[in-house]
């Protein structure tokens, strides 16, 4: 924006730079001068903390690959040797195990965040699909990495999840073989999931970065969900949205270090300290907490295929989700039905990922279908029909008046306060 | 106005709005000229394109090959594979034993009298995927059941002796089977697959 100044470069080494390689001016207006919504509250610093933990898990992730082994043979022993006998070993394969879980809980909030605020909506469209294809990029990576100690429930969980597409007709047992490379889940699975997990990462940053891109094009939703209009309705990126994320991305860590130094195998399952065996399934299997929802989904639908679709259906429709919300308005502050139903639909989310951690008998299984159907219904019924039915709240003028007048309507512009001045 | 193709014939004329690559603005009179291209046969340089394109793709799609073949079953892991022999003679009555084969557990049965009756009076009618026992053993050895141990909802492996007909039991995701490997309840979609067997005499069977 006009009002915020634009690049000098301070050294004499970074003018001649700057007219080679313009990389000091491309992260100035970046992430220094960049015109963000002045009403962002913490729910706006999630995406910071995933970029660090991307960050913690690529540095944590390449140092454990020094010391893992590929093989059915070695590769458990090999994770028990990172936790006895290499130097810090233990605290890098528990950041790294942890950090995992860390990835997902911040994705999840920044993913019901912009559901929220609804950031998908037009002209967001396109940042919301790059996010989708992320989650589904994290997830697939996640998976992978699990399977890597070999453990049973690494086994197991190869095991079940590559045998979704078994339920394809026709090709499913072809496809199935393939991933495999053999008969069953053994040593080129492993290898190949190795590999994978190393190089999906960097595929991940490289979409975070697209991400980045469609958003410094579009500008950040915010709270008030009206875009900004005049320079008062935003501050710059630096020194405030930098302090703010780092302040929450501060305490996030300490969580983060608590289950690290204190709780390392709470979010884990003890069964994979057991090494893989392919003649015994442990008689309770379930993934990891942050896949237990789209578990619930799968169990509860009581046909293979049907289960499967359901299952594939339930990340997928996220990335309609700009199209099935017919309502104009963006924030749920100005949208009183539909913040009951978002509610509604994050409880149902916990929900199901509670029973995704349960057998799957008697009322687990009837409670997982409701709570299925809810969810379906949230995106293929509620939304399309509340955006034409429901009365929403008059929404401000501007960010600013929303903050300076707490949303009553001003008659003439508010004088910019100091603090816009940057 | 038109421009010529490099081999002097007029060509199909494609318009391109002022401001956009080719067009230009004309300062003094205020007029805009737009730049047509012309085509209207295509020329041998249209099919140079074409070509040169379709070489590039079809080398492009044959190179996937390798790329995507290489990630099936290589031969040692084929050869791997090969039949395996099982002497049924140690198997009590009642007895389930487990062998491998292609990594995958195959369970062999030895059915008792009990078993075998409650296996052949059922319905077969109101099975989830009906199939007679008699068609899930070989004739005149109805006591030995020999299955391939992995349920076919997801690939886990049911536990035998286990669940309300006494068949196996999927910890999973709960599916039931009884001692045909004829899926009963839950979510699995078929009966437990049947490996190929053949009797090699009463006591020794050859899987594979």
């Amino acid at each position: 924006m006009s009002g915020h100044p634009s690049y000098q470069p301070q050294s004499a080494f970074m003018r001649w730079m700057e007219r080679r390689l313009p990389i000091g001016g491309l992260i100035y207006s970046s992430f220094v001068a960049y015109p963000t919504p002045r009403n962002l509250n913490y729910w706006w610093t999630f995406g910071g903390i995933l970029a660090f933990m991307l960050g913690v898990q690529i540095v944590t992730g390449v140092v454990l690959a020094m010391h893992y082994t590929p093989h059915v043979d070695y590769a458990f022993d090999s994770v028990e040797q990172i936790m006895r006998d290499v130097n810090y070993g233990w605290l890098l394969r528990y950041l790294h195990a942890n950090g995992a879980s860390m990835f997902f809980l911040a994705a999840y909030i920044h993913l019901f965040r912009g559901m929220y605020y609804g950031s998908y909506k037009e002209p967001r469209e396109v940042l919301w699909i790059l996010g989708v294809i992320l989650l589904l990029l994290i997830i697939m990576t996640g998976f992978m990495g699990y399977v890597l100690p070999w453990g049973q429930m690494s086994f197991w969980a190869a095991t079940v999840i590559t045998n979704l597409f078994s339920a394809i007709p026709l090709v499913g047992e072809s496809i199935v073989t393939w991933l495999w490379g053999g008969f069953a889940v053994g040593n080129p699975t492993l290898n190949r999931f190795y590999s994978l997990h190393y190089l999906l990462p960097f595929v991940i940053a490289g979409v975070v970065g697209l991400h980045i891109w469609a958003l410094h094009m579009v500008g950040q939703n915010n709270p008030a969900g009206v875009e900004p209009k005049t320079e008062q309705d935003t501050v710059a990126f630096t020194p405030y949205a930098t302090i703010k994320d780092s302040f929450l991305l501060a305490v996030f860590c300490i969580m983060f270090a608590w289950f690290v130094f204190y709780i390392p195998n709470f979010l884990g399952h003890p069964d994979n300290y057991i090494p893989a065996n392919p003649a015994v399934t442990p008689m309770h299997i379930v993934p990891e907490w942050y896949y237990l929802p789209f578990y619930a989904i799968l169990r509860a639908i009581p046909n293979k295929l049907l289960g499967v679709m359901a299952l594939g259906a339930s990340i997928l429709i996220l990335a309609f989700l700009p199209w099935l919300d017919t309502s104009r308005v963006r924030s749920a502050r100005y949208r009183p039905a539909y913040r009951q139903f978002f509610w509604v639909f994050v409880i149902v989310c916990i929900g199901l990922g509670w029973l995704g951690s349960k057998p799957p008998e008697g009322n687990y299984v009837l409670f997982a279908r409701i709570f299925t159907a809810y969810y379906f219904a949230f995106f293929l019924v509620i939304l399309p029909v509340l955006g034409k039915i429901e009365r929403t709240k008059a929404l401000p003028n501007s960010i600013s008046e929303s903050v300076l007048r707490e949303g009553k309507p001003i008659g003439a512009p508010a004088p910019p306060p100091a603090s816009a001045k940057v | 106005m038109s421009v010529l193709g490099g081999d002097g014939r007029t060509r199909r004329e494609l318009t391109q709005p002022a401001g956009a690559g080719c067009g230009w603005t004309d300062g003094q009179k205020g007029t805009t000229h737009v730049t047509t291209m012309s085509s209207a046969e295509p020329t041998r340089r249209d099919f140079l394109y074409i070509a040169t394109a379709s070489v590039a793709g079809i080398g492009a799609a044959a190179t996937l090959v390798p790329l995507i073949t290489q990630m099936n079953p290589d031969a040692s892991t084929i050869a791997a594979g090969a039949p395996i022999e099982v002497d049924l003679s140690p198997i009590a009555d009642g007895q389930v034993v487990k062998v491998f084969w292609r990594g995958k557990p195959i369970y062999v049965n030895h059915r008792t009298k009990k078993q075998i009756e409650e296996a052949q009076n059922v319905d077969v009618a109101k099975l989830p995927d009906p199939q007679p026992d008699s068609a899930r053993v070989k004739p005149g050895h109805d006591q030995w059941q020999v299955l391939i141990g992995i349920c076919t909802h997801l690939g886990c492996i049911p536990i035998a002796h286990q669940g309300p007909y006494d068949g196996y039991f999927c910890p999973c995701h709960g599916s039931v089977y009884d001692t045909s490997g004829r899926i009963r309840q839950g979510p699995a979609p078929l009966n437990l697959a049947l490996p190929p067997y053949e009797f090699l005499s009463d006591t020794k069977i050859k899987i594979g």
